[in-house]
């Protein structure tokens, strides 16, 4: 049976549809719910959409998100020029940031490489990035890609493009989870946590 | 629900949701399965990294309407070399590609898994450029449409009378001079399939790396993309030729 909703509710639910992670069913779901918000409500919804793509844009450097040419970051005099890490994606930047620990510099890629999806260095931020290492003021690249296949693929893309350069290159070491107990360690994060292992002072 | 047991490989995955995964599989016993895997993206879950694309598992699982529900899983194989190597990791995922085309929903394919299985092990242990074609080959070969090398699909020449110097896709074979249509093909890169389809599999892994084993390699993959109908996503991606010299 083809679908009988009114041509607005229909448009609502196919481009919710289009979300990442939303299926047709909860793009139904969602879509009654928003309906029966009070038009307040979904006006703030609407606004809060529409602000944030008039008023966020991605950083001219860096491709993280920011409000002006250059991110908070980028524009931060304080932050060590010498060090980049590279991200697949900005909300990488936020929870890296938590940690307190890096005081360097980043590069979004927007993506992962991903083989599988036709998605090839040539879609993300690869050439951006050896322009920005030209000038010769970065020393060291961490890669921080997430530790799966398309992560992967992309730090080892990125290794053997950015070696030849002469710039120390280093990946973020893939250990075992924080609380959790090392007989549950699959193969593969063990395996990574023991090549990163690190001499005790 | 029914709970059973099977052995499989990841052919690709697709996020669903906030942390859960859908995860493809070719399994030994039931073909191809869909299965979701809960909260397999969170960095606490007991999947851990072992739902990912190329992992070679044991797996229990709740069978469901459409997708099935991953319970409990066991790496046989683990795809560790794979992932210390661009190009291995991209040749495991170009026939992971292959391999989720080719195989049914449901459709018990226990053929095409041994080979799956036995293709994988062999790119992490003795890569060689013909891992991937000759996988190719013998997939075609398994679905029936195993290639006519000996003697001309035109006129039914055989060597030495005709010279075999093309190969078209449509017709499935090789061409003699004055039959020729399809694409040109080298007497090297016929000898070395030859070996691939005619039981010398490991003979012609030992072949060095050429432009006759890069004519495999193209022959087998315009092969395959014309049996499923599709461009491989995967191949496009190394046979460029874009990655850093
Ligand atoms: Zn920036
Ligand atoms: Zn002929």
């Amino acid at each position: 049976m083809a679908a009988t909703y009114a041509p607005p509710v229909q448009a609502l639910i196919d481009e919710l549809g289009r979300l990442p992670g939303i299926g047709p069913k909860s793009a139904q779901r969602i879509a009654f719910h928003l309906l029966k918000l009070p038009t307040p409500d979904a006006e703030r919804l609407a606004t809060a959409i529409v602000d944030a793509k008039a008023k966020v844009r991605f950083c001219d450097l860096c491709f993280n998100v920011a409000e002006d040419l250059l991110c908070g970051i980028c524009a931060d005099d304080r932050r060590d020029a010498t060090v980049l890490c590279v991200v697949e994606e900005a909300r990488d930047i936020v929870a890296l940031e938590k940690t307190g620990e890096f005081r360097g510099r980043y590069h979004v890629l927007l993506g992962a490489i991903s083989p599988i999806e036709g998605i090839g260095p040539e879609q993300l931020k690869v050439r951006e990035l050896l322009t920005r290492l030209a000038d010769a003021s970065v020393t060291e690249v961490i890669v921080c890609t997430n530790p799966n296949v398309e992560g992967e693929a992309t730090a080892m893309y990125l290794a053997r493009l950015l070696k030849p350069l002469g710039l120390t290159v280093t990946r973020l070491a893939s250990g075992l989870p924080v609380g959790g107990d090392l007989e549950y360690a699959d193969e593969l994060t063990l395996g990574r946590a023991l090549e990163g292992r690190r001499a005790m002072d | 629900m029914t709970l059973y047991r099977d052995t499989g490989v990841v052919l690709r995955t697709y996020k669903l949701g906030e942390a859960d995964r859908i995860i493809v599989l070719l399994t030994a016993g039931h073909g191809k399965v869909r299965a979701v895997a809960k909260g397999v993206r969170k960095t606490k879950s007991r999947f851990g990294g072992r739902l990912e694309p190329l992992c070679h598992l044991s797996l229990l699982m709740y069978e469901g309407r459409n997708l099935d529900v991953v319970s409990q899983v066991d790496t046989i194989d683990s795809p560790a070399p794979l992932l210390s190597d661009l190009d291995r990791l991209t040749q495991g995922l170009a026939m992971v590609e292959v391999v989720d085309h080719v195989a049914m929903d449901r459709e018990p394919a226990p053929a095409l898994y041994r080979m799956l299985v036995g293709a994988l092990r062999t790119l992490g242990t003795r890569p060689s450029p013909l891992v991937v074609p000759a996988f190719y080959w013998k997939v075609l070969a398994s679905e029936g449409v195993q290639p006519r090398l000996d003697s001309c699909v035109g006129c039914g020449t055989a060597e030495p009378e005709a010279v075999l110097v093309a190969f078209d896709m449509h017709e499935g074979g090789v061409l003699c001079r004055s039959c020729r249509r399809g694409r040109p093909v080298s007497s090297e890169a016929l000898r070395i399939t030859r070996m691939i389809l005619g039981g010398q599999l490991n003979a012609a892994l030992d072949e060095p790396a050429s432009s006759a084993t890069a004519e495999v390699g193209h022959l087998a993959t315009a092969a395959i993309e014309h049996h499923i109908d599709r461009r491989l996503k995967s191949v496009a991606m190394f046979e460029r030729g874009d990655r850093p010299a």
